[in-house]
């Protein structure tokens, strides 16, 4: 079994080697970013290139690291890996350089809708998509006799049924920890309720709004059948109630989808219900109460030329339409030419084609999104009235906005 | 002398004065500009930074913009305007506690102040326990039971607090015994403000009484022997002997471990990451700790905080330091 598996390993790094040997590159790459599978998949093709070394510093707090080892020159980090998200801290630092020279020379492989343009500036590359989306169990939803849910009124009615017929206690499954999560989740119902987060074109938050205000009902009601723990479970502790079968319903991410039903443990009873739809509609909201979300590299601004052509052609290898084997397809939907998407990729599919909003990429949506996960925890708990949290949110929000210079 | 001199500037004074500094600037005031922006899910008109504006202003004024004192007294931090509004819209001292336990910081102060002055005298006393118990323990036992005394001091805390995290849990070992004692299987230790606040003060004891039990024990061995004998042959009880002999001989000790343990806990911090409970208790530290975590970086509001906590510490100690002092003095003179 074991000679089997090495054999097999071999004759993949033996194929893989074979297919993109042509890279080669004469200067240092060192690339930060977070650490799950597709990541690692591609810093393994950029470390495929020869002539010079890849080095890679792939970890769950490449956030706190990535500004810092980009800010001095020259800088250690040669690319960051990011997604929509935490690409703003990179902007608002001016740490990265346009990549229009670098892809116009290496980028013959790079379809049009790879690249994130920035007031007409390639700033990014990205590679894969992600979005939240139900993920659910079929066998115990055919229990009740339901229909998986398009709304999350429906998942409500669903939940209710599974709890009364005693198939599940706590039939609803979120990621609401305290902090990010809990903020994250807020932000997509609050889209899924047609909200806007700043008044246009300016720094002023806007969600103490009647929108803000049913999205944040619309999670307490939704909260009833979690858990009674949810304040603590971020995405990892709700995926392990999910794969102890505790949990019927949830919205979660598609890149942590995949991997659900295969991880050690998991009984056959929920590897065989588990299914995978698109994202849920919420009140009457035109978009889905999700975000569309896209990772990529970028190329670090205080480098030299021959640095920074390194690295592009080396993360170009890393993202290679020759790489999309078997063995690097189900891992992400990625965005590279050549990509089928396999059945795990449908949620993520579904949201990208119901016209889900990509998270806001605006220099202060960190400071808003922080101020969210601290201020509406008492409203989970029962504390005060949702007017209240978004109005200490709202404060909080402004006391850091004003300390950044964005009011 | 000057060595030490030269230790103290470096890592005691300049740090506290590139603090200080750092939290009475700001970054300057963004330029924004709206631009069109693209994406794999379209384009769409966004606001961005104007960098070269920025950087213009950031050359001329590298420290960023002086704003004295403002971060200080802003929402995240003393929230003075907050403060007044709440005293003049308030109706009864009960209502203006509950504003402000709104208040970030007040909050904040309010359970660091209750975990500090809970856990410093319990694990005082259970310090005191332990060591009189090992000390009357036979020699060939008194050195395993050293060892699994000292354990949870040797365990990191925060591998400590997550251990303890996943036995509270509604599904862990500590968290079912407790639903079935009280027969509610919706009983939740991390869903109750006020059972947070007891598992993290009871951890708090059980990390920090091994400090206390080891600088006893030390102490006990220099108990004079033959004191605890004319009390004996006076006829004093064990509990005579340990109030009127043994606890005045270690009063410099407990002196010392309550300072040191007064300043560790008013810095609270691992416990409150470990057990996830920033929704029902945050401290000083913790909110450093947010500041610096985000995706977008507040350097000023954590150095405010830290000078803050500096101030604090200073605070708590001053009783303690002021008897010190005043002990010293009379022995000098």
């Amino acid at each position: 079994m074991k000679l089997k598996k090495i054999a097999l390993a071999t004759a993949l790094v033996t194929v893989s080697t074979v297919s993109w040997a042509a890279c080669t590159i004469n200067d240092r790459v060192n690339i930060i970013g977070n650490e799950f599978p597709a990541i690692h998949a591609v810093v393994d093709g950029a470390k495929a290139c020869t002539g010079a070394e890849v080095k890679s510093n792939l970890t769950a707090d490449h956030q706190k690291l990535n500004v810092a080892g980009m800010t001095g020159t020259p800088a250690e980090y040669t690319s960051a890996i990011i997604a929509n998200s935490s690409i703003v801290a990179l902007m608002n630092e001016d740490v990265i350089r346009p990549l229009d020279d670098l892809v116009a020379k290496h980028g013959q492989n790079i379809k049009k809708n790879q690249l994130i343009t920035i007031d007409g500036k390639i700033m990014a590359v990205a590679f894969m998509a992600n979005a939240q989306h139900l993920v659910y169990r079929a066998d115990l939803l055919e229990k009740v006799g339901a229909q998986p849910p398009k709304t999350y009124e429906e998942m409500l009615e669903i939940a209710e049924k599974l709890r009364s017929e005693g198939v599940v206690q706590n039939p609803i499954g979120g990621a609401y920890a305290a902090g990010w999560n809990l903020a994250q989740e807020f932000n997509n119902m609050f889209l899924g309720y047609g909200g806007e987060f700043f008044e246009s074109g300016s720094a002023n938050p806007t969600v103490n709004s009647p929108a803000g205000v049913s999205a944040l009902n619309m999670m307490k009601s939704l909260s009833a059948y979690m858990n009674p723990d949810f304040l603590t479970h971020d995405s990892n502790a709700t995926n392990a109630e999910f794969r102890a079968g505790n949990v019927a319903m949830m919205n979660m991410w598609g890149s942590r989808a995949a991997t659900l039903g295969t991880a050690e443990g998991v009984s056959q009873e929920v590897a065989d219900g588990l299914a995978i739809a698109g994202p849920l509609m919420v009140g009457e909201g035109k978009t889905p109460a999700s975000t569309l979300w896209w990772d990529g590299f970028t190329v670090s601004k205080n480098i030299s030329d021959s640095e920074a052509e390194a690295t592009f052609v080396a993360m170009a290898n890393g993202i290679a339409p020759e790489r999309m084997d078997d063995a690097m397809s189900p891992l992400a939907v990625w965005l590279i030419d050549g990509y089928e998407p396999t059945a795990q990729a449908q949620g993520v599919f579904e949201a990208v084609n119901m016209n889900t909003q990509p998270y806001p990429m605006l220099p202060y949506m960190g400071l808003m999104h922080t101020a969210l996960g601290n201020e509406l925890t008492d409203f989970m708990q029962g504390n005060e009235s949702a007017e209240q949290a978004l109005a200490d949110a709202e404060a909080a929000y402004m006391a850091a906005a004003k300390e950044k210079g964005f009011l | 002398m000057f060595p030490t001199l030269v230790a103290m500037l470096l890592f005691i004074a300049l740090p506290i004065v590139s603090v200080i500094t750092q939290s009475v600037f700001t970054p300057h005031d963004a330029v924004l500009i709206e631009t069109e922006n693209c994406n794999p899910f379209g384009c769409k008109t966004e606001t961005i930074i104007d960098q070269e504006a920025t950087a213009q202003r950031r050359s001329e004024q590298p420290l960023g913009k002086f704003v004295g004192l403002d971060i200080y007294f802003d929402r995240g931090h003393l929230a003075i305007n907050e403060l007044s509004t709440a005293w003049e819209a308030s109706e009864s001292v009960g209502d203006f506690l509950d504003r402000l336990n709104n208040l970030p910081l007040y909050r904040a102060l309010g359970f660091t102040l209750v975990f500090t002055f809970t856990v410093t005298p319990l694990m005082l006393a259970f310090g005191l326990l332990i060591a009189l118990g090992v000390n009357s323990l036979h020699r060939h036992l008194k050195g395993l039971a050293i060892f699994f005394s000292l354990l949870p001091m040797i365990v990191s805390p925060l591998i400590g607090s997550l251990v303890l995290y996943w036995m509270i849990d509604s599904r862990g070992v500590i968290g079912s015994a407790i639903q079935w004692l009280f027969s509610d299987p919706d009983l939740s230790l991390k869903a109750s403000t006020t059972l947070t606040w007891i598992m993290l003060i009871v951890y708090g004891v059980w990390h920090s009484a091994p400090f206390s039990f080891v600088v006893f024990y030390a102490g006990l061995q220099t108990v004079p022997q033959e004191t605890l004998e004319s009390a004996r042959i006076d006829g004093a009880s064990r509990w005579e002997q340990v109030r009127y002999v043994i606890i005045p001989h270690l009063m410099p000790l407990v002196t010392f471990v309550a300072l040191i343990q007064l300043m560790d806990n008013f810095r609270v911090f691992e416990p409150i990451v470990g057990f996830r409970s920033e929704a029902h208790a945050t401290s000083l530290s913790w909110f450093i700790f947010n500041d610096l975590s985000g995706e977008t970086r507040q350097l000023s509001s954590a150095s405010a905080s830290s000078v803050l906590t500096i101030i604090g510490v200073a605070v708590l100690l001053a009783p303690v330091l002021v008897r010190t002092w005043k002990d010293f003095a009379a022995k000098r003179a």
